[in-house]
């Protein structure tokens, strides 16, 4: 199943994800990792910036076609329901 | 690893013994389990005798014996784990125990000072602690509102 | 209300600095996540679904003008203009960074505030009944009390590594507005026969996984006695609590698993010999000390008058206005639970408008309540209709306190890490349904809680209706549980069955309300009928949709 990698910034807690051995804060930009192997190795890499200090709580998440399968990824990716004027979904 | 013994860096006078190892010359630090069972051995050998307590072993259970040992030491197996915050207490407290209680295992720069506050007086400091850090760690909070077994003047009474 | 001398404030900038050191170690990569966490989160700061939050400590939900100002421009300057008012009386924001929040404490630090303790496995913020030193059938205001607590407990050096949180709460008379049965411990100040005052102190409440109520621990403590009695309940919780399952680490497992009469034993046991040194005895001088800075205002002699009835006006008086000790006084519910809105937010404007509003009247002090509301102590009745008409123009006159749409909503998966459903809009939903008044005055007293996980901190077990949100193979689910309450009466909400989709709750509660509303008898209010005739006429009704579409 595919996947992308996900954490949070450490200095400012905001929401990204992992494309071509860097981060975005957008999940559309997020690399699709499309087999086990590239996902292992895309956490293996992403861990190399937590140690560096640069984000925290890194993670893979399943996709489901282009979206986030469960909906906490969905929420996490644009932003709070109830406030569509918050969060990345309200940058349009 | 480092011993800080009276806020300075310190030479240990101890060796930390296993169950099963044979008692070396000197003063050394055993099991509760091994003051137990080699009770008149451990206390005929006229050296310092130290205990070194699990977080699960309240101080209590070493019993009269206590007046025998010079040290205590309180084992930290995960720094959350916060019973020998109450074991140090209570041995300064309750049991008046005035050897060295030393803090061991994993812990924090931020609960140096509650140690400190609680009656431990001697550490071995963790790697991530340095005895820069751990001065450092003392100075931070200089008003306390509570008793504990230091002695230090909570706030309450500075106020009168 | 409490104000700090030089020692408070020179421990909460000690303890600002403190942060802003280890914040900066952890930035330099000096401290990784897991050394630095404990003490983050004992300074009140999450990493949640979108950023960090910072939980704000209001003790004893009591703030005054120049706090309401200041919580408006941290929600500005920091956040994004909005603040988040809890089931523990604190105030949550959503949004900070990391590298401010050093900044946001000492800002905070300036009127007499910080986030100590809001979070750890530690002592965390003691709350009291929001009608403190306003009830009529209040024996004493409880927030000396709590206050004192609050200092005995701020960084105890051996109670900061508990194996759990720990909440303590405390009310001033018999009547329960404190949820004091669900808390790790709770304080009811007592008269006893001889007419003095002390303190019953309750042990093993709490929510969650495993919820309990609470049951009495000591009888009748004398006031001197309230500290080295509390030390001896945090000591044996301390040595005994378990620490190999977080799920079962709290003090409620504990007093359930020993049974009172050993939780009793032990407790009593340490309480002899911490009184007998002495060290944590209250002397009077200091309890008087500190019940000063509670004294209400004067109040004048005025009389009582006849409340409005009618009009806009009429129906928020009937709703959200309660008597008062005082004749000619009232207190006043302000419900941020407008229709359609989230419960407890509330935006910079609102908060500042608040706070300018306590100047123009002369109101020192405004209380958040476990509830998500804020309440207004000491009104004269006859600036009532000034007050509203304020209210009115900043969007908080919502004529709901104590009905069905003034529900009681955790933030759930729209922010909360833990969550496994969202919430809030099903709070939304709920409201809307039942925003009729009339409808909502016919149904009456009505405690709608909801949780997004089973962590409760939508206090889901104690509503009348209760609402848990779960995660069914990737659904949001919601179980219904009835016959919950939180006041003296307590109880624990009874599961009704299987979960209800998103798009099913509202109906299935509804059927259960109009149930209720025709089946109760005269002056029960929902909780009554519930216990009167029990869970079956409910859950028939409320699963009847899906017995239809199976037939």
């Amino acid at each position: 199943m595919a996947q992308k990698l996900t954490a949070n910034r450490l200095i400012d807690g905001t929401v990204l994800y992992w494309r071509g051995g860097g981060w975005t804060e957008s999940f559309a930009e997020g690399e699709i990792l499309p087999t086990e192997e590239a996902a292992q190795a895309a956490l293996a890499a992403a861990r190399e910036d937590v140690a560096r200090n640069l984000v925290v709580g890194v993670y893979l998440l399943e996709l489901k076609g282009e979206a986030p399968l469960k909906e906490r990824e969905i929420i996490r990716a644009f932003g709070p329901s109830i406030r569509p004027d918050l969060g990345k979904q309200a940058r349009g | 690893m480092p011993l800080i013994k009276d806020g300075q860096l310190a030479d240990d006078i101890y060796t930390a013994v296993d169950d099963a190892a044979p008692l070396p010359e000197g003063p050394v630090i055993v099991s509760l389990k091994r003051l137990r069972a080699e009770r008149e051995a451990l206390l005929g050998r006229n050296q310092k005798l130290g205990v070194k307590l699990t977080s699960e072993e309240s101080p209590e259970s070493i019993g009269s014996d206590l007046d025998r040992l010079s040290l205590v030491v309180l084992e930290f197996p995960k720094f959350r784990d916060g019973r020998p915050f109450s074991w140090a207490r209570i041995l300064r407290t309750r049991l008046k125990f005035e050897g060295e209680v030393r803090a061991s295992g994993d812990f924090l720069y931020d609960q140096i000072a509650f140690l400190v506050r609680v009656g431990c007086d001697s550490f071995v400091l963790p790697p991530a602690l340095t005895p820069e850090l751990f001065q450092r760690a003392l100075g931070e909070m200089s008003l306390v509102y509570q008793p504990a077994a230091d002695g230090k003047k909570i706030i309450r009474d500075l106020r009168a | 209300m409490y104000r700090y001398d030089e020692f408070d404030a020179t421990f909460v900038r000690e303890r600002t600095e403190q942060f802003r050191y280890q914040v900066e170690r952890r930035l330099k990569g000096e401290l990784n996540e897991d050394q630095f966490k404990p003490f983050r989160l004992m300074n009140g700061l999450y990493l949640q679904l979108h950023a960090y939050m910072l939980r704000v400590a209001v003790p004893y939900g009591t703030l005054s003008a120049p706090q309401m100002r200041m919580l408006a421009h941290i929600a500005r300057k920091y956040d994004r203009g909005y603040g988040h008012f809890t089931t523990r009386q604190n105030i949550q924001y959503n949004w900070p960074k990391l590298k401010d929040v050093p900044d946001i404490l000492a800002e905070l630090a300036t009127v007499e505030m910080h986030a100590i303790q809001t979070s750890g496995n530690c002592i965390r913020n003691v709350t009291a009944d929001h009608f403190a030193g306003a009830a009529a059938e209040e024996i004493e205001d409880p927030r000396p009390v709590a206050e004192i607590v609050r200092q005995w407990s701020s960084l105890h050096p051996e109670f900061t590594f508990l194996p759990r949180k720990f909440k303590v709460a405390v009310s001033g008379g018999p009547q329960d507005r404190a949820a004091l049965r669900f808390h790790d411990l709770a304080i009811e100040i007592v008269k006893n026969d001889a007419g003095r005052v002390g303190y019953r102190i309750l042990v093993g409440g709490g929510m969650g996984r495993t919820p309990y109520i609470g049951y009495v621990i000591g009888d009748f403590v004398e006031k001197p006695d309230l500290l080295s009695f509390l030390e001896a309940v945090l000591r044996v919780y301390n040595e005994n609590g378990r620490r190999d399952n977080i799920y079962k680490a709290r003090i409620k497992i504990l007093a359930h698993a020993l049974g009172e009469s050993e939780m009793r034993e032990r407790v009593l046991r340490e309480f002899s010999e911490i009184k007998r040194s002495g060290t944590l005895q209250v002397p009077e001088a200091e309890r008087a000390r500190i019940a000063a800075y509670f004294a209400p205002p004067a109040f004048e002699t005025l009389p009582d008058t006849v409340l409005p009835k009618d009009g806009a006006l009429g129906q928020w008086v009937t709703s959200n206005v309660h008597k008062h000790r005082a004749p000619g006084y009232a207190l006043a519910t302000i419900s941020l639970k407008p229709i359609g809105g989230v419960p407890g937010d509330i935006s910079h404007e609102q908060l500042d408008g608040v706070a300018e509003l306590m100047d123009d009247f002369g109101y020192e002090e405004i209380r958040a309540s476990h509830e998500q509301n804020l309440v207004l102590p000491h009104v004269k009745q006859s600036d009532l209709p000034a007050v509203f008409a304020r209210l009115q123009a900043l969007g908080l006159a919502t004529p709901n306190a104590g009905l069905i749409s003034d529900i009681i909503c955790c933030p759930g998966l729209d922010y909360c890490d833990l969550a496994n459903a969202r919430s809030i809009p099903i709070a939304q939903k709920l409201a809307e349904r039942f925003a009729d008044l009339d409808r909502q005055h016919n149904i009456g007293e009505f405690k709608l809680k909801i949780s997004g996980c089973i962590n409760a901190c939508g206090h889901h077990h104690a509503g009348h209706i209760g609402i848990l949100g779960v995660d069914k193979k990737g659904v949001e689910f919601y179980q219904l549980q009835l016959g919950g309450s939180a006041a003296e009466d307590a109880s624990i909400g009874d599961i009704m069955g299987p979960g209800f989709g998103e798009h099913e709750i509202v109906d299935a509660v509804e059927r259960v309300v109009d149930l209720y509303v025709k089946l109760r008898q005269p002056g029960e209010r929902f909780l009554d009928t519930y216990r009167r005739i029990g869970m079956e006429p409910f859950k028939n009704i409320a699963y009847q949709e899906q017995l239809h579409a199976a037939h």
